[in-house]
């Protein structure tokens, strides 16, 4: 699974990093979100899962590969 | 359990039949809105959206494939119209009766409009496309209420290069949520920008020409945009013995009669992690809480009580303001990073003696992150904030 993450959607909330710290982090900047882990191993798919659901700005997907 | 009714198809709903999906629940699973649209974001509608630079397909919240792929019986452009509760049964604005093992109530709030014909409101895309084309440069806008919507809508406005004036009934705007210090440096952003902010104003009546206040001014205005808070969508739900009070009243676990749930801006329960009742209109709480609420639902033996840190943002001018917690009715506000005056800063909120809330503008999001720690850990204020003796004389 890949994550893939449409940067100019993101709002900067950081539910994320708060949900799957391991895959996400945020600029210093401007807060925008970043993979840390394109490939997230399997026993981070259900943080990244996660993720997906409480993204505010719908940018985080999991897709098949 | 092998019928399950979510009625109310934005965020919170949407995050709900996900869940249940996710968490294994394979049978059917029925999904009610009353607008025509597949689930899509609101925020953007007055930010992005409002702006044109974004049109209304990048508000979709999940792809039509996404959707697909959950299987729902989904019921679009209809309104749920009452509840039997000793039936199990829902009945649609279209005569069809839903029948359910399990119901979540997740149908949102709506605007709270004035006396008058003519003003826009701001909660749909239909609201938002409305007032997008009438606001041209040169056009007159009048927004009555200063408050996140309103502030957002103004800014948006101002950068169109609309003659916008926004219209605040308290004395200072937001007063009531970030406290008066804050909400004065906020909403000096209106004012260095040349919008015409007015607090102290009552309106009672949009008119033809404008709006008309208490003291019988009129203000003109080419669109009047009102955005005076919301009221949440529970008329359907009376008669049917769900207990209804500034929204569903549910318990910690977002339950409000067995194999009843609510979530989203619509539910008021009781948070434990604050020791109140509550209902929050915010668009990562009507996730969170729609996740909550299907998980409560789906497992009856290992229920959670839904005890979240509540987070908001606001994007104004050039701004981005994000707060947590639960600050309405502090006691206390302390900046303990940046400088007020410079609209870069954090602020923590004071309610009895712990840490309630903290609210940063332009800072890095690692400074507010760590006081949404101490706010999930219901931190002491007197060992978390070193208040410094304000400087006197000079």
């Amino acid at each position: 699974m890949r994550v893939e993450l449409d940067e100019p959607k993101c709002v900067a909330s950081g539910q994320c990093v708060m949900a799957a710290p391991e895959v996400f982090d945020q600029r210093d900047e401007d807060g925008i979100a970043f993979l840390l882990e394109e490939k997230p191993a399997a026993d981070s798919l259900d943080d990244v899962r996660e993720a997906v659901a409480i993204c505010p700005a719908a940018a985080i997907r999991l897709v098949e590969q | 359990m092998r019928r399950i009714v979510v009625v109310g198809a934005s965020a919170a709903g949407l995050a709900a039949v996900e869940t249940l999906r996710r968490e294994g629940y394979d049978g059917t699973l029925t999904l009610v809105g009353d607008e025509p649209w597949t689930p899509y974001d609101r925020p953007p509608l007055s930010k992005q959206l409002l702006a044109a630079e974004w049109e209304p397909d990048r508000l979709a919240l999940r792809t039509p494939d996404d959707l697909a792929g959950l299987g729902l019986d989904l019921r679009l452009g209809v309104a749920a119209t009452g509840l039997e509760l000793a039936d199990r049964t829902v009945t649609l604005a279209d005569g069809s009766d839903v029948p359910y093992d399990g119901l979540i109530v997740a149908t949102g709030v709506r605007p709270r409009r004035l006396p008058g014909e003519g003003a826009h409101v701001l909660r749909t895309l239909d609201d938002a496309l409305m007032l997008r084309e009438r606001l041209t440069p040169g056009r007159r806008l009048v927004v009555v209420g200063a408050g996140f919507l309103g502030a957002e809508a103004a800014a948006v406005a101002w950068r169109l290069g609309a003659h916008v004036t926004l219209l605040e009934p308290a004395p200072v705007p937001l007063a009531h949520a970030v406290g008066t210090e804050v909400g004065q440096v906020l909403s000096r952003a209106h004012v260095d920008r040349g919008v015409d902010l007015r607090c102290g104003v009552t309106v009672i009546e949009v008119t033809e020409d404008g709006v008309r206040l208490a003291d019988g001014e009129v203000i003109d205005a080419d669109e009047v945009l009102v955005a005076v808070g919301s009221l949440p969508n529970t008329e359907w739900l009376d008669g049917s013995g769900l207990a209804v009070g500034d929204g569903v009243v549910c318990d910690e676990f977002c339950e409000a009669a067995r194999n009843v749930y609510a979530a989203g801006d619509v539910a008021r329960w009781y948070n434990p992690l604050f020791g109140t009742s509550m209902r929050i209109e915010h668009r990562t709480h009507a996730a969170e809480q729609g996740m909550a609420a299907a998980r409560n639902l789906l497992h009856p033996k290992a229920r959670k009580p839904f005890a979240p840190v509540p987070y908001f943002w606001s994007d104004q001018y050039d701004m981005k303001i994000q707060a947590y917690g639960f600050l309405r009715g502090h006691d206390e506000v302390a900046v303990v990073d940046g400088d007020l005056a410079e609209r870069r800063f954090v602020a923590v909120y004071r309610t009895g003696d712990r840490v309630s809330g903290a609210l940063a503008v332009g800072m890095p999001p690692k400074a507010i992150r760590l006081w949404r720690q101490a706010i999930a850990a219901g931190a002491a204020w007197s060992e978390s904030v070193r208040t410094e003796v304000p400087a006197t004389g000079a």
